[in-house]
């Protein structure tokens, strides 16, 4: 019943695995544990393309694991929006692990920093890629286990704090998943999210059907840094490496958020007045309450910690609207996010590298210093607040376009009142750290970026230039992305009778 | 710990409770037992060792440190995944192998490389850990 073709949905899950295994049974050796680091994560990009080429031509690829016939075996599947999603992650990760050849310290490498990377990939892929609602919490799992030891290399006193308020609230929201999950297990009788798909429109309107969308809702809002649940975020993010802050603001909220979009459109796409009303509050409190903690944080870590958050708000705000357009808007966002989300840390380790501390009332004059990283900030931080021509503009305008057309003119104001403030943010950091001139020396004058770590940091600043500029390709994709969202019949049709031919 | 009589008896118990963790790791193919119950058994031999014998006594009898155990423990259950792809099934479809030459060995299926898979995961990890707290405490 299977053929070779379907395997290349396993590829991207199973590549990072085995890289992982190998790393670990290298242990101690650090030269081979980054060999296999850096090979597994290009092969698993390489294998991530050549699922996305073959979905963008054929449509939806489904395979059930052990060849047990769906809806009873746990199957992966593929479309627009989960390859895509996938090539995004492991383009950025293998940018962010160039990164830290030069910027994680040696001992950290040791201690594990190459099969945690692995292993966060593996969860990271397998959640964009399963189409099994207990899979989904699985791969949760897997990146949350990786991203605890991922925060804690370097074992200082402020990491472990970070990671522990971090473990615990996410932890939580893990639990509310799994009783949500169990729930719908019991009301439905199936895990797989096609054939939940097919059930769940049948079921009559229930509070306890409600009671299971919120829990969900919450649940998958707290993975996602959502208000009023955000609160793990900001108090984890600004502790552990550059590296793995750029790893986690680019990947783990985007994972909530994928799995946010997947539930809400595949399993509940009518989910009922009273989840559409808290998913739009959630969505216009994320957005403007990250946008003014992002005004009032001193500690720049911080800062860029808080855009993180309003920007899920953001991706959230389309899934609220629920139109072709809103949800090709969020899904651009959640690409442009990751990208720019990754850069942002990676120039703020460099900020916080050659100035010495992390506050920015007391950073200042990098600008004479560091002029191209100067450059490279401002234009990610013009991407963020969304100011043309970088491709943070371009979700916005689908955004604010859908909105008006819905008639979600609290959403649209809580965008564009975001997208001001998050501008006030980014020229008030860039005043204060690059242009404030002082006759002080500050205390790190040795320090030297590196040619690896100033190329990757413009890679990624190139690239959200790149796509502000010629935006059609990721449009496109994002379009159909939406347009297989909102029809999920192929998807229900590839999984369900999955094991054949799809055209 | 200096006791005498455990350091007696520990190689003893150690030899046979490796032992019978490998024969309930077989068993558990058809019956009862498996490659987590049976890395438990195993798991617990090393950890008398660690107790008797101290911790580098372990480290050195195991030759190769135990989190790469458990490394290639998770590499042979992902390959034994893998081996389905040369039948032409989907990931995670186990293979059977019925040899002719031997009656009393009836097959040898890819379900038996992941279930040692998991064994050396559970032995590597829980020895590890062990010899971790050990260490620092």
């Amino acid at each position: 019943m299977s053929d070779i073709t379907q395997w290349l949905v396993v590829w991207p899950v199973l590549i990072p695995v085995l890289a992982a295994a190998l790393a670990v049974a290298a242990w101690g050796n650090r030269r081979a544990q980054l060999v296999v680091g850096v090979l597994g994560i290009v092969a698993q990009g390489i294998a991530a393309i050549i699922l996305f080429a073959h979905v963008w031509t054929h449509g939806v690829l489904a395979v059930s694991m052990g060849g047990w016939p769906a809806p009873f075996g746990i199957a992966l599947a593929a479309d627009t929006l989960g390859a895509g999603l996938t090539v995004a992650a492991c383009a950025v990760a293998l940018v962010i692990t160039l990164f830290s050849l030069a910027d994680t310290p040696e001992h950290c490498q040791r201690s594990g920093f190459f099969p945690l990377l692995l292993a966060l990939m593996t969860g990271v892929a397998g959640a964009f890629l399963t189409s099994d609602i207990f899979n989904l919490y699985v791969w949760f799992e897997v990146t949350l286990i990786s991203s605890f030891g991922l925060m804690v290399l370097g074992g200082g006193r402020e990491q472990i704090d970070g990671a522990v308020k971090y473990a615990v609230l996410n932890l939580l929201a893990t639990t509310f998943l799994l009783i949500a999950i169990g729930l719908l297990y019991g009301m439905t009788g199936t895990l797989n999210m096609a054939d939940l798909s097919v059930k769940v429109a049948a079921l009559p309107n229930s509070a306890a059907l409600e009671t299971v969308i919120l829990l969900f809702l919450v649940s998958l809002g707290m993975k996602a840094a959502l208000f009023p649940l955000y609160f793990w975020l900001p108090a984890a993010y600004h502790t552990p490496l550059p590296t793995v802050s750029a790893v986690f603001a680019a990947l783990m909220t985007k994972v909530g958020v994928y799995a946010l979009i997947r539930v809400f459109t595949t399993v509940f796409p009518e989910s009922g007045d009273l989840a559409r009303d808290a998913m739009v509050w959630a969505a216009v409190g994320t957005m403007v309450f990250g946008a003014l903690g992002a005004l009032t944080a001193r500690d720049i870590r911080r800062v860029v910690s808080y855009t993180v958050i309003s920007g899920a708000g953001t991706m959230i705000a389309g899934l609220a609207i629920g139109t072709e357009t809103a949800l090709l808007g969020s899904i651009f966002y959640v690409i442009h996010s990751i990208i720019i989300s990754a850069a942002l840390f990676m120039v703020v380790g460099l900020i916080i590298g050659w100035g010495g501390n992390n506050q920015i009332d007391t950073l200042f004059g990098l600008y004479k210093r560091a002029p191209f990283v100067a450059i490279a900030f401002l234009i990610i931080g013009l991407s963020l607040a969304g100011v043309p021509p970088f491709a943070g503009f371009w979700p916005k305008v689908y955004l604010v376009q859908a909105g008006l057309g819905e008639g979600a003119y609290v959403l649209v104001a809580a965008i564009l009142v975001t997208g001001f403030l998050t501008l006030i943010v980014v020229g008030r950091t860039f005043a204060l750290v690059f242009w404030r001139e002082t006759s002080e020396k500050s205390a790190a004058d040795g320090y030297r970026a590196g040619s690896l770590r100033i190329g990757t940091i413009t890679t990624l600043t190139a690239l959200t230039f790149a796509l502000g500029l010629y935006a059609a390709p990721i449009v496109e994709a994002s379009l159909r992305a939406s347009n297989e969202l909102l029809d999920p019949g192929p998807y229900i049709d590839a999984v369900l009778n999955g094991a054949g031919e799809h055209p | 710990m200096n006791s005498l009589i455990l350091r007696t008896a520990t190689p003893f118990l150690v030899g046979l409770t490796v032992l019978f963790s490998i024969y309930v790791l077989l068993r558990g193919h058809n019956e009862p037992g498996g490659g987590f119950i049976g890395g438990l058994m195993g798991a617990s031999a090393f950890a008398t060792y660690a107790i008797a014998e101290g911790v580098s006594a372990t480290r050195r009898a195991l030759v190769v440190p135990p989190i790469s155990i458990a490394g290639f423990g998770l590499f042979a259950a992902g390959v034994s995944g893998l081996m389905s792809i040369a039948f032409g099934d989907a990931f995670l479809t186990g293979q059977w192998w019925f040899p002719d030459f031997n009656p009393d060995l009836k097959y040898i299926s890819t379900v038996v490389l992941f279930d040692i898979g998991v064994y050396l995961v559970v032995v590597g990890a829980i020895v590890g850990i062990i010899c971790a707290l050990e260490e620092d405490g």
